[in-house]
């Protein structure tokens, strides 16, 4: 929690609200399969990943949908603000064994509904310089 | 296998309630590192007009996958999680998930359209206080791939 709340009067599309970069290792994926209950074994088990084609262990795409909406509660001083939120899987996370991998998010403000009170941010969400996330909008509704 | 598209505009009834812990939301945020203290202070929640702390907008998941797991989990319906890649997903509050509520959840298989030898399937589900006042929609797209004979698998 930093910075003012933003005020639905002082926001314009193309306003930055920030960026983050989230780091991934396997031990954050085994944490995000007990808490969500997915525990589909491409997210943990290396060998169960390659035999269905995977390059490795990759992360929940709802691991990285849910980390990066962190950005955007952060930046509206409420996380319960985000009256939607959608996003296509693009491409997967492969998440190394020793070592990490780093999601990088930024957002920015793609459109303004002064009736609804809500604004729409875009976010970009990339891995290793690949878009991992497409589509990746969240709606906000602010005072 | 290949995905059953009988299955298409089905309607699986409410299961069981779900009740909100505190503790659940703790936990969860931390697994997404949400470290806002509206997930884990419940004076601050109760200052910012919730009732209790509040679910990080992607909570619903875990009350929806309850809820597919009825679908996906038949074997009739023919939806092989080691072919399964999540392609879509979308969530709509009508309210944030907050500690102490009672939810209940109807999933519909919305669609099952094959597209390029993939199986999309559509489910949503409808998330509702026992008494039937809307909190959340949980819309998800699967996409399946279909069998391959040769690999015997």
């Amino acid at each position: 929690m930093t910075g003012a709340v933003p005020r639905l009067a002082e926001i314009a599309v193309g306003d930055d609200i920030g960026t983050r970069r989230i780091e991934v290792d396997r031990a954050r994926l085994v944490r995000y399969a007990g808490a969500s209950g997915d525990f589909n074994p491409i997210h943990w088990n290396e060998r169960v990943a390659v035999q269905v084609g995977l390059p490795g262990v990759i992360a929940h795409g709802m691991f990285t949908m849910g980390a990066v909406i962190g950005l955007v509660g952060d930046w509206a001083g409420d996380p319960g603000a985000v009256v939607d939120y959608q996003t296509r899987f693009a491409r997967p996370v492969v998440v190394p064994d020793p070592g990490s991998a780093f999601i990088e998010v930024s957002g920015a403000v793609g459109s303004v509904d002064a009736e609804s009170g809500t604004v729409r941010v875009d976010l970009v969400v990339t891995s290793g310089g690949s878009r991992v996330l497409a589509k990746c909008q969240a709606v906000v509704r602010l005072l | 296998m290949p995905v059953n598209s009988a299955y298409a505009g089905r309607e699986y009834p409410p299961g069981p309630v779900y009740e909100v812990a505190r503790e659940k939301l703790d936990e969860f945020a931390d697994a997404v590192g949400a470290d806002h203290p509206l997930h884990r202070d419940a004076d601050a929640a109760r200052a910012a007009g919730y009732p209790d702390v509040i679910a990080p907008p992607t909570f619903a998941v875990v009350i929806a996958q309850r809820a597919e797991e009825q679908y996906v989990g038949d074997p009739d319906a023919g939806v092989d999680f080691s072919r399964v890649v999540h392609a879509e997903e979308r969530f709509s509050h009508h309210r944030p998930i907050h500690a102490g509520d009672r939810l209940v959840t109807v999933l519909h298989v919305d669609a099952i359209v094959e597209r390029g030898g993939l199986s999309m399937v559509t489910t949503r589900a409808e998330i509702t206080t026992e008494d039937g006042s809307a909190v959340a929609r949980v819309v998800s797209t699967l996409a399946v791939r279909g069998s391959d004979p040769e690999v015997g698998a």
